[in-house]
């Protein structure tokens, strides 16, 4: 096999579908690169869909084809480079090929997953006209129609998207209670501090906010909560987190018990040629501990593309390929980071808030959230692993990160 | 090759500053600068930085 023709199937053509072939591209030009995306629309940005774009959609301030042109990602992949199949689901691994939901194989050199997640969905019957995820620009203006003002909306799941989504509603004049199990909204990744304080502001906006309680059940107008309690709803948002998509590996060796697990060089252990992008990649990042985990964050996909090409580029130059078990010569250690956008605040967080046993204020007063900056530290051990500023100037944050930096350039103590 | 930041759809997310520090950094009155002109070896800084955008504002050339 002439590696500089290597084929390459790059399974989900999101962000992380799009920037892998890009990288892939120009670390070996001659590769044959195949990009797969199951979604009709060329690769988009998500972020804005629980924000912007739905009030942009909901407002009638633009059509769905304009707010679907403004997402479009900007590629800088030549025409030639890649072939792009839209509207086309890989379904299964057969040996060195890939069955397509049209029927046909693809043979492939190399796999990439980046098939990404979906919205998990509770397995309850009833009111389905009604309910809603958000994951896919359908899904955002499918729900932007629900969204008029005095509509009543039922938000399951405080998480950032369930967040971002009563706030954008409340925006519109829509009416909100947002359901969660938890003791308060965004609690795994804020810290109970936080979350406290992201609770008392999503109060202050208006919306009913019902913590420590589920869903028991659909009504063909609304839900029924475990307490008894039926809230009337003209739409339903179920925001309960996400699935990694990857039933269509089953069967391919690799780990998939949540998402897909991988080596410091993305390649999946027992499946030696398949590699993993995006938020479907299960990775320990030295930077913290040695769990693998799955990253939702929006700075994934392009740090892990840069890797995987990184990967194939060796392997072309004279790596051994076959068993894959090789130790990769440098760590794969990306700082973390993410933001949301809530009530006009940006939420900015770098490295692993969800970690740290310990919340700091280091500026600020959480009582005056959304009201005057906060920047909190987040400790595990007694080392910062994370820092987040809600409506901080991002100066006032970046020196705070300062500190931060310098612990994670440390090792981490055995 | 120049560095172009279309400040009006930049959000200061600050990924650029992760992504290329010796490029873009936030002045003390929390803007975003950088340097405009950049020789070959900051190119693939550059254009980590301008993938890292999440509203796409960075544009290389």
């Amino acid at each position: 096999m002439a590696m500089g023709g290597a084929r390459i199937t790059i399974v989900g053509a999101s962000l992380a579908g799009l920037r892998t072939a890009e990288a892939v591209a120009a670390a070996l030009p001659g590769a044959r690169i195949t990009l797969l995306g199951d979604e009709p629309h060329a690769p988009y940005n998500r972020p804005p869909l629980s924000k912007d774009v739905m009030a942009d959609l909901a407002g009638g301030l633009k059509t769905p084809q304009a707010a679907l042109a403004e997402l479009a990602l900007r590629s800088k992949l030549a025409p030639e480079a890649v072939q792009i199949r839209l509207g086309v689901a890989a379904q299964a691994v057969e040996g060195d090929a890939l069955r397509l939901s049209d029927g046909s194989l693809l043979r492939h050199d190399w796999l990439v997953a980046a098939s990404g997640i979906r919205p998990r969905r509770l397995p309850l019957p009833g009111a389905e006209p009604i309910r809603h995820v958000l994951r896919r620009f359908d899904d955002a203006a499918g729900l932007a129609r629900a969204l008029r003002p005095g509509a009543q909306l039922v938000v399951v799941g405080a998480g950032f998207i369930g967040c971002e989504i009563a706030a954008t509603a409340r925006g519109l004049g829509v009416h909100v209670t947002l359901i969660e199990p938890a003791a308060q909204p965004m609690l795994r990744a804020l810290g109970p501090r936080v979350a406290a304080a992201m609770a008392a502001l999503h109060r202050r906006h208006g919306v009913t906010l019902l913590t420590g309680r589920r869903v028991a059940g659909f009504e063909p107008g609304g839900v029924v909560l475990d307490d008894g309690q039926a809230i009337a709803a003209d739409a339903i948002v179920e925001a309960l987190g996400s699935l990694p998509n990857v039933e269509w590996l089953a069967g391919s060796g690799a780990d998939l018990s949540d998402g897909v697990l991988v080596d410091p060089a993305l390649i999946a252990p027992g499946a030696p040629r398949l590699l993993a992008v995006g938020d479907v990649a299960r990775f320990a990042n030295p930077l913290f501990d040695a769990v693998p985990r799955r990253v939702e964050h929006w700075c994934i996909p392009g740090l892990t593309a840069r890797r995987a090409a990184q990967t194939l580029a060796a392997r072309a130059a004279g790596g051994t390929g076959g068993a894959g078990a090789e130790a990769p010569e440098t760590p794969f250690a990306p700082l973390p980071s993410f933001w949301s956008d809530q009530y006009g605040m940006r939420l900015q967080a770098f490295g692993a808030p969800a970690l740290a046993e310990t919340q700091t204020v280091v500026a600020g007063d959480l009582s005056q959230i959304g009201q005057a900056p906060v920047i909190v530290e987040f400790a595990r051990a007694g080392r910062p692993v994370g820092v987040l500023g809600l409506g901080a100037a991002p100066a006032d944050l970046a020196r705070h990160r300062a500190r931060l930096d310098a612990a994670l350039s440390q090792p981490v103590p055995a | 090759m120049k560095v172009h930041v279309d400040m009006s759809i930049c959000l200061l997310h600050g990924q650029c500053v992760i992504a290329a520090p010796q490029i873009f950094s936030f002045d003390d009155a929390g803007g975003l600068v950088w340097v405009t002109e950049i020789d070959d070896s900051q190119l693939a800084d550059a254009e980590a930085a301008s993938d890292a955008c999440p509203e796409q504002a960075i544009v290389l050339g």
